[in-house]
């Protein structure tokens, strides 16, 4: 076989359980419980005969907002269908979903790349169903009962779709990673992945280019239980591979004979994919209008309130701390990066200090170490935005050098508790305790250098013959005497002082 | 004119509700719906020139309910219709996954 080109082709599909108190369609509360299964159901979650959902107008809220923030357009006119099949942990026999007026379509998220290429992945459309509960398979291998807990029935879940525009599994882990940053900004999910809250299955095929003009494809692998990034990231990058392989031994493509979609799973154990059975037809899944649930209208006005009212979202931030702030795009995204909380810790402490580029250096590299020390959130930290500010702000207007900073922050991060007390006042109470203003007084500085090279003819003498690291010594004495001396000036005056003797 | 309905057609719909069908019953099943659709055809009579397709039989709109938690059922009201339950989990058959 010839040498072919291939473009990986690959989608997405990702599953947000969305943050309100009840499910969709009853009151049973939201919230993962595995600990007491079947403990948040009732007859509208069990699929009991009679029972009437009703939509939950907080789970339609947060998938407006979330569709909005991604550019999508919103429907005038939206609906629910039933989407049939048999499966244990879906009590009616069919899940409630949206088929073909889904609420929202045509969006698009962008997301720069580990190479730093900025990318535009459009989304097809988001819309809102609710999730199932939760099998749990005897694992003796003696073929006991499964088991099953509805808690998770009937959830609030978004399906996210986005047109097969990512090219690589480096994209399209970056491409949920900024889906994650956005949906905790916009706080409709906690996204947590352990608990299932985000989940991702990734349509993957190749486009294949023999140079000859042609345009053939792999078949479409659909790969499912996808719950973590760099699950989606190694399945992807082992079906491009797999792909590939296949292709140069068996010639199989996309529109042959009985080449079907195939569904595989992922094994995150081995880091393989494999074939999981054939699903059913999309046909088969024989939607219907749900006739138990109500289509939902919005009008010009409530589109535009949802979008006027969408709070930053990272993207624009991340813009914002480059343009407006000057900083660097590597120190905007690392701030943007760590969550609203903290990107709104890091404007506070500039605001207060007045220099955006010092405020961004310490929150990036101090004030992240230490709360990735502690392992706390930045609410959390023992030192206050306020107190950070103030603290930069003196090194800023040269009250103290930056080793000086370093020790009071060290010393307020000491304190147990968090001090939101900390004032410009208090900072500077510190500074005169300890000694740490800098000392422009050249008349103290002098007489300590002259106390110094009194106290070390020895040092003064090897100093004079040439040996230029013996100045160190009388520097070190000079700065315990001075606190807050300026090593360089230091350095300079004695020197000079050297030179005279 | 439809697409005569088929015996196959019955077995396929019959799988997909999970119901067993003998091949007697597929026999009668195919006569009988194929009469049920022969009669409601008659529906391509009427002229629909000028209306909307409906999408939804429920001309009710924006029916939606706060999100303010209410009590669930207690755990053995809620497995008390099960077949099989062990006092946690309602009980199925063995669901072999990747099969
Ligand atoms: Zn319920």
């Amino acid at each position: 076989m010839p040498d072919v080109a291939h473009t990986p082709v690959i989608g997405l599909e990702v599953h947000v359980q969305l943050l309100t108190r009840t499910k969709i369609f009853c009151g049973c509360v939201n919230r993962f419980n595995p600990d007491e299964p079947n403990t948040q159901t009732c007859p509208v979650c069990l699929g009991l005969p009679g029972a009437l959902p009703v939509m939950n107008r907080e789970a339609f809220r947060l998938s407006l907002i979330t569709a909005a923030a991604l550019e999508c357009e919103l429907a005038r006119f939206t609906k629910w269908d039933r989407k049939q099949y048999y499966y244990p942990d879906l009590p009616k026999g069919y899940q409630i979903s949206q088929y073909d007026l889904p609420f929202s379509e045509h969006g698009a998220l962008e997301v720069t790349t580990e190479s730093g290429e900025s990318r535009r992945i459009r989304i097809r459309r988001v819309h809102l169903e609710e999730d199932a509960g939760k099998n749990l398979h005897d694992e003796s291998g003696r073929g006991a009962d499964s088991r099953v807990d509805l808690n998770r029935a009937g959830t609030p879940l978004l399906e996210i779709v986005t047109e097969p525009d990512v090219r690589s599994a480096a994209e399209a882990k970056s491409f949920l990673d900024e889906l994650h940053l956005l949906l905790t900004y916009l706080c409709v999910s906690d996204c947590n992945m352990q608990e299932g809250s985000l989940r991702c299955d990734a349509n993957v095929n190749l486009h294949l280019s023999t140079g000859a003009g042609d345009a053939i494809a792999t078949p479409i692998v659909e790969v499912k239980n996808l719950n973590s990034f760099r699950g989606v990231e190694a399945a992807v990058e082992f079906e491009i591979a797999r792909q590939l392989k296949e292709f140069h031994e068996t010639g199989r493509k996309l529109g042959d004979p009985g080449v079907e979609k195939e569904t595989r799973g992922w094994d995150a154990q081995r880091n393989v994919t494999f074939a999981q059975r054939g699903k059913e037809e999309a046909s088969d899944y024989r939607y219907f209008p749900d006739p138990d649930l109500a289509p939902v209208t919005l009008t010009d006005e409530e589109i535009e309130s949802i979008r006027a009212g969408l709070r930053e979202l990272p993207a624009a931030r991340r813009s914002r701390y480059r343009n407006d702030l000057g900083l660097s795009e590597y120190d905007a995204d690392v701030i943007v990066r760590q969550g609203e909380r903290f990107a709104d810790y890091f404007e506070e402490t500039s605001g207060i200090c007045g220099d955006a580029k010092q405020a961004a250096n310490w929150v990036t590299q101090d004030v992240l170490r230490e709360i990735n020390d502690r392992g706390v959130e930045i609410g959390d930290l023992p030192v206050s935005s306020q107190a950070l500010g103030a603290l930069i702000g003196r090194i800023v207007d040269g009250t103290i050098t930056v080793k000086s900073g370093r020790e009071l922050f060290g010393l307020m991060l000491d304190e147990s508790e968090r001090n939101d007390e900390h004032s410009p006042d208090t900072i500077d109470r510190l500074i005169e305790e300890r000694g740490l203003r800098i000392v422009n007084d050249s008349g103290a500085l002098e007489s300590a250098i002259a106390a110094a090279i009194a106290a070390s003819p020895r040092a003064v003498e090897d100093f004079q013959a040439g040996k230029q690291q013996a100045i160190g010594p009388l520097i070190g004495k000079v700065m315990r005497d001075v606190k807050g001396a300026d090593a360089k000036a230091v350095r300079t005056l004695l020197i000079e002082k050297l030179k005279e003797a | 004119m439809a697409e005569q309905l088929s015996t196959d057609d019955v077995r396929k719909v019959a799988h997909l509700a999970r119901l067993k069908l003998s091949d007697q019953d597929v026999e009668r099943f195919t006569g009988q719906l194929a009469d049920i659709l022969r009669y409601v055809e008659q529906l391509k009579e009427v002229d629909t020139d000028a209306v909307e397709p409906l999408v939804h039989a429920v001309e009710l709109t924006n029916v939606l309910r706060d999100d303010v938690p209410r009590a669930s059922l207690p755990r053995d009201a809620a497995l008390s219709n099960a077949p099989a339950a062990d006092g946690a989990y309602f009980l199925v058959p063995p669901i072999l996954e990747n099969a």
